[in-house]
């Protein structure tokens, strides 16, 4: 059985050195993300959507040209730190790629989307595409927003917009928590917090509004004691990662039996942590949903999805845009290279997201509206996330949530 | 301060210019101006000029440990503080200060030395354990402080400029990586010059005097403190320039730049390179920023590899790459260097390719366990196969126990010819 | 006032479980000289060996098993590491513990990956054991202060009550006499490593389910007990223990209160700018007492040792 795995692996990967030698062109993307260190399950993971989406909406469809190019990946390491993200940038433009992906960090997406600026502002001729798959900074297409960069998942605010709907809906929640890391994230998520219950449901009282320091908390007992101590009907957190496990264990573990509201508080082990207590109390604003899939077409995406990344989860719906999107832009301009045309033909551009209904890249500050999904952690999903038997369902559906809303941005187009 | 105050301060200066002394500085002059003709990629010069960034910063480590004896935690305090106000003084350059790129490391140096005067003050009282662990202190306190501070510090994102905001010089606006690389070379050269000279002065001497035993150099009427401040600033200075040509280099810097993890791998850099020679930390810096970002292409694994070096350098040459070389010094002192060729030449291949296969082992079983569900199929040096079965896994454990076995047997013969080529009166 | 008891014994769980991690730590330093900056890294391994066990075994037995592993793995260490690299010096031997964290920590995350685990607390201690105006307090942080105080008292009395501990103490101060009155020093010197190391192990089994078991757990607690230690004063039990609970109290209670410097600075007299966003001072108005607890350890560890060199409880400098 073995023996004959390995030849057909060796078949298989025959044939595809034999289908590449076909003269296909390869459309290379750089994807710029942790894929080492602490964040590596992040990374990897978007990956792991990019390439199916990739393999089953683009190239064996062959929606690319026609058939005539294909999409490749190529991965780079940027340990999550911005350095190595400009040197990356650096290698990936080296080796002649002109579209660059990233997404965890807002951070490292703000020194990215500078770079890319630089870079095009000083060589207008050869200018590259930054396509932002997760880093949700309002800033970056607002107050920081430029050309050529291109968000594909909702921002902070629009995110809070749909979870403050969620909690508006709910006459039971009098007074709100609102804790998150102190940094540019989570302070925009406090502010946005403030601002949209404020309009929504004046009545309800923010019974605490506070940061910690980011990834320095040991214990989240302290914080978990005085958030019980309030007399919270709701948290809202933005945290993350490391953080977004203690708080949540702690919050639970203090005896908390009610909504938390978070952004980032599923996959990537945090649903194994919570684990059953967590059950009708995570709750988890996103773009997109997996659980229910929104359609038999999405429900084949998901199902092939995790027959061939059992150990990972299609955590960011939104991540199975890009490529569609960008495939579609570059069909529009008939050629792979000239990167402004692609740009332009991003902007405004309607798409039918398979995950995330209708999407639409907004003109005015290229951030991508679509559907955006308020799921609680339910147990016996059928797309479960960290093989854990549970998984995030969605609840309060949004369509084309924030389609309005303000933006400061004043795009300066080449 | 009372320094030496009888001692000459040119005392070694005479015998510094000499054609032996400066033929060294010449030829790396022109190996640094050649190199952007062989690589002409602006990433292959980014990677040279953050080398030559890390050297400049080891080489400052290094006057703390190698030369000063002092451990420190928190060394990436003073580059980041110097990368950060060359940064704001970059960004008023916007704003109309005049002021030409290429002195910017000179604010960054001096900011760098400012705050280890401050910091020195109180921490450079005693050397040893205390020292070590008020560097940590102090490291964590502003690396926290940085999260906090957001005016100055610029919160997680950090603070960004543009390089090309100032006077040109001589005609040059710093836009192309290679304009910035010559740049950044021009303070390569001068700071390592600088703290080269540095090490043969008096004080240099004197800190080395201090490093090896403390009281006695108190007996000389030395102030064992005030040797280890001065010490401390001049380290605390270049790494402000480092900081500042990072600040050029990038147009960024963030926490990541002050924290913990930035001054423990400056500690690796320079203890794989060797503290013990000036040359170590610049060995070092290259060996490290290779493995860094090379390697870190190719495999996820990097870290480890970086790891198992650094802790078997501590535990079989913990003088470092440049003790390595330095041993061989005697032999060819003695003219004998050339009986060591054929033994190396010999064990060179089973040793690498014991090395890759055992590398090949890791992978091979890392892709095993973490590669992507689905995703069997497995590239390794140019060999692609399939990881899930046991064939590829058996064939490199293979190839690590013939080429091992093999560097095993060479063994002796190694020891043999480097004793002969150790002794002057075994002519072989 | 209920919020306060609950603080107070939240505290107490915290020092208590970094007093389990500094008790070893500061042993190895006063036998051997050498800052272990590896000790936070023998935590991890032992939530790791006790999560791996427990999908076996369930809880209990990773937690007897995890720290022997952890302890003859430490004794190891010492045996083919440590005393290799003890010729070279003090500043290499801190060295080589600073390189076998990092390799701990990657070899950590070649077999287990780099998400969070999901290590969870025994069914039989997963309920509240009484709770204090609407705030549970959990029966396994119960447990915790249980097996802590066990092990301080356990270790009190082996040094000071029993013949090993007296060798220890005098192996401690005049290693060559008491090598040459006939007592195996590098074999005791072996011994005190792989207990403090195995003791750091079963800190991480007990610490596991509740601060998560992830490749990050070490770093995370690394420099913290070296500053405690150094506070407490190096090679002193007592002093870890004080150290321990100050620090535990001094974070709890730095979170547990929304002190702002708007509050402090209004109390003195000084009013809040208009728009607050763009005035230079803005950090500092905007700063709070939660924000500054996890620096405030480092702070006092400065002032502690420009002040008074050899920590509150020691009695030398290095």
């Amino acid at each position: 059985m073995k023996r004959l795995n390995f030849m057909m692996a060796t078949a298989l990967a025959a044939g595809l050195i034999a289908g590449a030698a076909a003269a296909q062109e390869k459309v290379r993307i750089a994807f710029i993300d942790p894929l080492s260190g602490p964040f590596a399950t992040t990374g990897t993971q978007g990956l792991s959507i990019y390439r199916h989406t990739i393999k089953e909406l683009v190239n064996e469809p062959g929606a690319l040209l026609d058939g005539q190019a294909e999409f490749e990946m190529v991965p780079f390491d940027n340990k999550i730190s911005a350095k190595e993200s400009l040197i990356q940038l650096q290698v990936a433009m080296d080796q002649g790629i002109r579209i660059i992906a990233q997404g965890a960090s807002s951070g490292v997406a703000s020194a990215l989307t500078e770079a890319v600026a630089k870079h095009n502002r000083r060589n207008p001729d050869d200018p590259v595409i930054f396509l932002n798959h997760s880093a949700v900074d309002p800033a970056l297409t607002n107050d920081k927003c430029q050309f050529w960069h291109f968000r594909f998942d909702a921002n902070a605010d629009i995110k809070m917009d749909a979870l403050t709907d969620d909690i508006a809906a709910n006459p039971e929640i009098k007074k709100v928590y609102v804790i998150g890391q102190d940094y540019s994230f989570g302070k925009a998520v406090a502010s946005a917090a403030q601002r949209f219950l404020k309009e929504k449901r004046p009545d309800i009282e923010i019974v605490g509004n506070e940061l910690h320091p980011i990834g320095k908390v040991k214990d989240f007992t302290p914080y978990a004691r005085k958030i019980v101590g309030s007399g919270a009907d709701a948290v809202i957190t933005g945290n993350w990662g490391g953080d977004m496990v203690g708080l949540g264990k702690a919050v639970m573990g203090a005896g908390f039996d009610k909504p938390i509201y978070t952004y980032y508080g599923a996959t990537s082990g945090i649903t194994a942590a919570f684990g059953e207590e967590g059950d009708g109390i995570v709750k988890l604003v996103g773009a997109g949903q997996v659980n229910p899939a929104p359609s038999p077409d999405a429900q084949a995406f998901i199902e092939s999805f995790y027959e061939s990344f059992p150990d990972l989860d299609l955590g960011q719906p939104q991540m199975a845009n890009v490529a569609p999107m960008l495939a579609a832009a570059i069909n529009e301009v008939g050629n792979a290279s000239d990167i402004k045309a692609i740009a332009y033909a991003l902007e405004g551009m309607e798409h039918d997201g398979i995950l995330t209904g209708k999407t639409v890249m907004r003109e005015s500050d290229h951030q991508a509206i679509q559907t955006v999904t308020v799921q609680g952690q339910t147990p016996g999903v059928t797309f479960e996330y960290d093989k854990s038997g549970r998984g995030m369902n969605a609840q309060t559906i949004v369509e084309m949530a924030s389609k309005d809303s303000a933006t400061t941005c004043e795009m300066k187009r080449p | 301060m009372s320094i030496a105050s009888k001692t000459r301060l040119t005392a070694g200066t005479a015998r510094l210019i000499t054609l032996s002394s400066t033929m060294p500085w010449a030829f790396a002059m022109l190996f640094l101006l050649c190199l952007p003709f062989v690589f002409q990629t602006s990433s292959a010069l980014t990677i040279m000029n953050q080398m030559a960034i890390t050297i400049v910063f080891a080489l400052s480590y290094n006057m703390l440990l190698g030369q000063g004896g002092m451990l420190s935690f928190g060394h990436a305090v003073y580059m980041g503080l110097g990368g950060f106000f060359a940064m704001h003084v970059m960004n008023m350059v916007e704003d109309g200060l005049w002021l030409p790129l290429p002195l910017l490391p000179i604010v960054g140096g001096l900011f760098g030395l400012l705050f280890a005067f401050i910091i020195g003050s109180f921490s450079t009282r005693r050397a040893g354990t205390v020292f070590a662990m008020i560097s940590l202190g102090v490291g964590e306190l502003i690396a926290a402080c940085s999260v906090i501070l957001v005016v100055f510090f610029g919160g997680e994102e950090g603070i960004s400029g543009d390089r090309t905001m100032g006077p040109p010089v001589f005609g040059y606006e710093f836009l192309s990586q290679q304009e910035v690389y010559y740049l950044t070379v021009f303070w390569l050269l001068l700071a390592t010059l600088l703290m080269y000279l540095f090490s043969r002065t008096p004080i240099g001497r004197i800190a080395n005097a201090v490093r090896d035993n403390e009281e006695r150099a108190e007996f000389l009427g030395y102030s064992q403190r005030n040797v280890r401040w001065i010490s401390f600033c001049a380290s605390g200075f270049f790494a402000g320039v480092a900081g500042s040509l990072f600040a050029i280099n990038f147009e960024i810097l963030t926490e990541e730049n002050l924290n913990l993890a930035t001054s423990g791998s400056i500690l690796l850099v320079t203890f794989i390179g060797g503290v013990g020679f000036f040359v170590g930390p610049i060995i070092g810096a290259i060996v490290f920023t290779f493995l860094q970002t090379v390697l870190g292409l190719h495999t996820e694994l990097w870290a480890l590899y970086l790891g198992i070096l650094f802790v078997g350098c501590v535990m079989f040459f913990p003088s470092g790459f440049a003790g390595l070389i330095a041993m061989h010094r005697r032999p060819l002192a003695l003219g004998k260097l050339n009986l060591l060729f054929k033994p190396y030449l010999k064990v060179a291949l089973p040793a690498i390719t014991s090395v890759l296969s055992l590398a090949a082992i890791l992978e091979i079983l890392f892709h095993k366990r973490h590669g992507y569900g689905g995703d069997h199929e497995m590239v390794l040096y140019g060999i692609s196969f399939d990881s899930t079965g046991y064939h590829a896994l058996v064939m490199a454990a293979a190839i690590a126990a013939v080429s091992l076995f093999l560097v095993f047997r060479l063994l002796p013969e190694i020891r043999a010819a480097w004793d002969n080529a150790n002794h002057a009166e075994a002519q072989a | 006032m209920a919020l306060f008891l609950v603080n107070v014994l939240d505290g107490f769980v915290t020092g208590l479980l970094l007093f389990m991690l500094c008790s070893g730590l500061t042993l190895i330093f006063s036998m051997m000289g050498v800052l272990n900056f590896a000790h936070a890294s023998f935590y991890m391994l032992g939530a790791y060996f006790a999560y791996q066990i427990s999908l076996v075994t369930g809880f209990w037995a990773g937690l007897l098993i995890a720290p022997l592993i952890v302890g003859v793995i430490g004794a190891l260490v010492e045996r083919y590491g440590l005393r290799r690299v003890h010729k070279y010096g003090h500043v290499p031997e801190l060295i080589f513990t600073f390189g076998l964290a990092l390799l701990i920590e990657e070899t950590i995350q070649f077999f287990w990956g780099k998400s969070q685990l999901p290590f969870s607390e025994p069914a039989a201690l997963d309920f509240a054991a009484f709770s204090i105006a609407g705030n549970a307090f959990p029966a396994y942080k119960v447990f915790m202060i249980a097996v802590a105080m066990g092990i301080f008292l356990t270790l009190l009395y082996i040094l000071t009550k029993t013949r090993i501990g007296m060798t220890i103490q005098a192996a401690l101060s005049y290693p060559e006499t008491v090598q040459n009155l006939g007592h195996n020093v590098p074999l005791v010197f072996m011994c005190v490593f792989g207990v403090g190391t195995a003791m750091a192990g079963l800190a991480g089994v007990i610490a596991g389910p509740v601060l998560g078991v992830f490749p990050g757990m070490a770093v995370q607690l690394g420099s913290i007990v070296f500053v405690t230690i150094v506070i407490g004063g190096l090679g002193s039990l007592w002093g870890a223990l004080v150290a321990s609970l100050i620090i535990g109290w001094m974070q709890t209670f730095a979170t547990a209160y929304n002190v702002t410097a708007e509050q402090v600075l209004t109390a003195m007299g000084f009013t809040k700018p208009e728009l607050i966003w763009d005035h230079p001072l803005q950090d500092l108005w905007t700063l709070t007492l939660p924000q500054l607890g996890p620096i405030l350890p480092y702070l006092l560890m400065i002032i502690v040792l420009v002040l008074r060199p050899q920590g509150l409880m020691g009695n030398r400098e290095s």
